[in-house]
């Protein structure tokens, strides 16, 4: 048994904010994973627009306020994210799942739409992914064309964009990872992913933090996006 | 006080899968002809005097529609 560990406890390798708005569900998860990367998780409340100094910021999944609207417009409204917004413009890395990458494209952060699943039903499994990039802060860690599992869990998780928008992520090379084995909700080009043209903001629809401990997920797959994270993060401080 | 009306659709270029399922249900009700449903969201907001119609846009494109996905029309009544 591994005994519950404090921020007191040990020196992390760095801060990394976890957002919580009104409906966020993953967020615990989230800070579990960061905690098991290794840096120490903060947490954000959506009614501050004080990121308390954090490293970088994940905004985790979940139904923030009900999905009223659109899945992720109040939210991309809220005094935190325009801290995040702020934050981002000056490379801080920022790391969208499910309903926080919704967040992040409602916000402009990330280029895109995520609606309606094409066959209406809420999708549920663990999903085999392509890791197209790593060159994003998010991505470092894994090999190029690596092939993960991680859960999908999601109703609205269809990616779409112009086509112009389309063509420019294909061309720069800022998708990031890509539906393996079927596409579950008829996303474009199969994207599950995808970056900002500096690499320091991605948005994914599947959840790495549920896949960090073979107790609670299908795999470990999804440990590295967050020690990518804090390579970035001590990469940029070296520099 | 004026009421306005905001209606925002689906773009012509989106797949509306619900849309398509209103469709699927018309003919097991019995009703043909119907060759398209796009479904959307209908506001209704009573505002001031002074919100001109910029402001109603801006409202409709920064708030209530997603301009990647959606078309709206403003209208007041």
């Amino acid at each position: 048994v591994r005994p519950n560990r404090t921020s007191a406890d040990r020196t992390w390798a760095a801060r990394i904010g976890v957002i919580t708005f009104p409906g966020t569900l993953d967020d615990v998860d989230a800070a579990r994973a960061v905690r098991h990367a290794g840096a120490e998780p903060v947490t954000l409340w959506h009614a501050e627009d004080d990121l308390h100094g954090v490293d970088a910021v994940v905004v985790p999944g979940g139904f923030s306020y009900g999905d009223y609207l659109r899945a992720g417009a109040i939210a991309a409204h809220q005094p935190v994210l325009r801290a995040v917004i702020d934050a981002a413009s000056r490379g801080i890395p920022v790391l969208g799942i499910c309903n926080g990458f919704q967040i992040l494209c409602e916000a402009g952060l990330l280029p895109g739409a995520l609606v309606r699943n094409a066959g209406l039903h809420f999708v549920c499994r663990d999903q085999r992914l392509r890791v197209e990039s790593t060159t994003t802060a998010w991505t470092g860690r894994y090999t190029p064309g690596a092939e993960i599992v991680v859960p999908l869990k999601s109703v609205e998780g269809r990616f779409v964009a112009e086509k112009s928008t389309l063509a420019a992520l294909e061309g720069d090379g800022r998708v990031v990872f890509r539906y393996l084995g079927g596409n579950p909700n008829g996303a474009v080009h199969d994207i599950a992913g995808i970056a900002s043209a500096d690499g320091r903001v991605v948005g994914l629809m599947p959840h790495p933090e549920h896949a960090i401990d073979p107790l609670t997920g299908p795999s470990t797959d999804g440990l590295d996006v967050f020690r990518s994270a804090i390579d970035a993060i001590l990469g940029s401080v070296a520099a | 006080v004026p009421r306005v009306v905001v209606d925002v659709v689906p773009k012509p270029e989106i797949l509306d899968p619900q849309g398509q399922a209103i469709m699927r249900a018309l003919p097991r009700m019995g009703v043909h002809g119907v060759r398209d449903v796009r479904q959307g969201k209908h506001f209704e907001l009573d505002v001031d005097e002074d919100v001109d119609i910029e402001i109603l846009h801006r409202i409709a494109g920064e708030l209530l529609a997603n301009p990647v996905i959606e078309d709206w029309t403003v209208r007041r009544l």
